[in-house]
């Protein structure tokens, strides 16, 4: 199995310098500052990408692809510009195969159910991993149920990444194969471009969830070979709100809508309608159009770091925190997933002694460390676990070794509390 | 921030390590609800032994925090051997407690004479809001068991 992720010795940034360009992240809770380590939730944003959106709603904000005068003209231009920077982001063909969408969900949405109710029927077979997120697997939940379609799902091993043994068996007659490019939980990165292969060989469509690869790799899509995949704005520093299915340009063109209203149509008449070319086909509506600037900015802001050095930053800052928790609770903390930086990005997923995840969390609340608690939005991967929840933190660009110290030492009040 | 020791007295704790009434009712003739926080994933099964008027005996199975899970121990408790309506008016004094409003809110004061006892301690969950669902999760869940047909 081949990840297609480089580990790149690539010098990295100044972390304070970086951290210092996100307002957020210069308040202090209680007179102390804060620890955010729940970036692969949702991320801060820069002042970049607020003045963008700021400057922006206060100069050239005004409706998009409908109204002839100069200012709307001018509001078009910079959403599609937008369009064009997170395309090149994400090497797509063109700027066309990127769709706006109001999130990465709505993306995936928007191949379940607009895709496979044109293409699938009784006894076609969707396979789908035992990592993935709910948005990966209720959209598919809901066309098998309405079509009568079997989903079948990829197992995985002891440590946490996708068991390949069985492939061959699962894919034999599927339609679909759609997998997480990196698990929400477990940190795991798959073998996208093996995986992509796989369902091509079998003639399935290869989609991919990129919502927790994106933000933090160099993404191209081309070389994935993927025919679709789904990210989103705000786990990337940008505004929630928007995100983006990204499809191959002629797969988009066969696709019928998904939401239908204004902005996605040709023509409508009293017998029917004619949907618009894609990307405006799917969507339907006004759309998000500040947060389509500062997606854009995110992009230019990202780019301008470099993904091989934010890869490398969160490489080194997760193996400090594996070290560094490892090396002071020992057998006390146990990690999900991975632990060689190979293979996982920089989500850590863990249980500590026996402590409940969300009483972790208040205590570690206490001081000022935000780590996310619950199921994370996989009640699958969480059964299979064999946990209702766990604690997860996760690294960004702007996380630093103090934030990691910070986390292990909070976790020690945990302990005193509960007399552990 | 109001201190952690607000939230994890001792009591609360004690009942969290060591949770009382733990396990699970024949049904019928018990009547059983599921409860589920899904924020956080915690669950809750209330089984109710109901005779007459009767809460005759109760337990309670799930996982979740220790919040959740003390709340429960304490309930389970609170209301064996009570009256329906005790019961029912020890759940509006609870939820009282939590701040949540009756949402009937017909004004009448809770029938007969019930305390709250051990359950005092978790007022304190009232200043971290976000465990107020934890806090409450067994009781509503009691209250769908209360609400099932014997």
């Amino acid at each position: 199995m081949t990840v297609d992720v480089t580990t790149p010795t690539a010098p990295v940034f100044d972390t304070a310098a970086v951290k210092a360009q996100f307002p957020l992240l210069r308040r202090t809770i209680d007179g102390a500052p804060l620890h955010y380590l729940d970036s692969a939730n949702t991320s801060q944003k820069p002042r970049c990408v607020i003045d963008a959106m700021t400057r922006f709603t206060e100069t050239s904000y005004a409706p998009i692809n409908r109204s002839a005068y100069r200012l709307a003209a001018e509001a078009t231009d910079a959403y599609e510009a937008a369009r064009a920077n997170v395309a090149r982001f994400v090497n797509a063909r063109h700027p066309d195969e990127i769709v706006f969408t109001k999130n990465a969900t709505e993306a995936l949405n928007i191949v379940a159910q607009a895709w496979g109710r044109a293409n699938l029927g009784p006894g076609d077979v969707v396979v789908l991993t035992h990592m993935e997120h709910h948005a990966n697997v209720v959209p598919w939940h809901i066309i098998a149920a309405e079509r009568g379609i079997e989903l079948r799902w990829i197992p995985l091993t002891e440590d946490g990444r996708l068991d390949l043994t069985t492939l061959p068996q699962l894919l034999d007659g599927a339609k679909v194969l759609s997998f997480a490019a990196m698990s929400n939980v477990l940190g795991t990165l798959n073998p996208v471009t093996e995986l992509c292969a796989a369902a091509h060989d079998v003639g399935a469509l290869a989609v991919v969830d990129a919502c927790q690869y994106v933000p933090h790799n160099v993404t191209d899509l081309q070389a994935w070979g993927a025919d679709f995949a789904a990210f989103s704005s705000h786990k990337m520093c940008g505004p929630s709100g928007i995100g983006a299915l990204w499809g191959r340009a002629e797969l988009l063109d066969a696709t019928p809508p998904f939401l239908g209203g204004g902005n996605m149509i040709s023509d409508v008449r009293l017998d029917g309608f004619t949907p618009a070319p894609v990307p405006a086909k799917f969507e339907a509506g006004t759309p998000p159009i500040s947060q389509a600037i500062g997606f854009g900015a995110a992009v230019d802001f990202m780019s301008a770091l470099g993904m091989d050095a934010v890869r490398a930053h969160e490489v080194e800052i997760t193996e400090y925190a594996l070290t560094t928790l490892q090396d002071r609770y020992g057998d006390d903390i146990t990690i999900h997933g991975p632990t060689d930086m190979a293979d996982r990005g920089g989500v850590l997923s863990f249980a500590f002694r026996d402590l409940h995840p969300h009483d972790v969390s208040q205590v570690l609340d206490q001081h000022n460390v935000c780590i996310r608690a619950g199921h994370h939005c996989a009640k699958p991967l969480m059964r299979l676990l064999g946990a209702a929840a766990t604690a997860r933190a996760s690294f960004y660009i702007y996380n630093d070794r103090d934030d990691v110290d910070a986390l292990a030492d909070a976790l020690a009040g945990a302990s005193d509390i509960f007399g552990l | 921030m109001p201190g952690l020791e607000d939230l994890y007295r001792e009591i609360i704790l004690d009942h969290y390590r060591s949770p009382r009434n733990r396990g699970e009712l024949p049904t019928p003739p018990a009547v059983v609800a599921q409860g589920h926080n899904p924020l956080c994933g915690d669950e809750i099964t209330v089984y109710l032994q109901v005779d007459g008027d009767t809460v005759s005996d109760v337990k309670v199975g799930g996982q979740g925090c220790s919040i959740s899970q003390s709340s429960a121990s304490m309930m389970s408790q609170a209301i064996k051997g009570h009256s329906l309506d005790e019961v029912r008016a020890l759940v509006k004094r609870f939820k009282g407690m939590m701040s949540i409003e009756d949402a009937d809110g017909d004004g009448d004061e809770p029938a007969g004479d019930v305390s709250l006892g051990d359950l005092e301690a978790l007022q304190g969950v009232v200043k971290f809001p976000v465990r107020i669902k934890c806090a409450t999760l067994a009781w509503n869940t009691l209250l769908e068991a209360l609400d099932q047909p014997a």
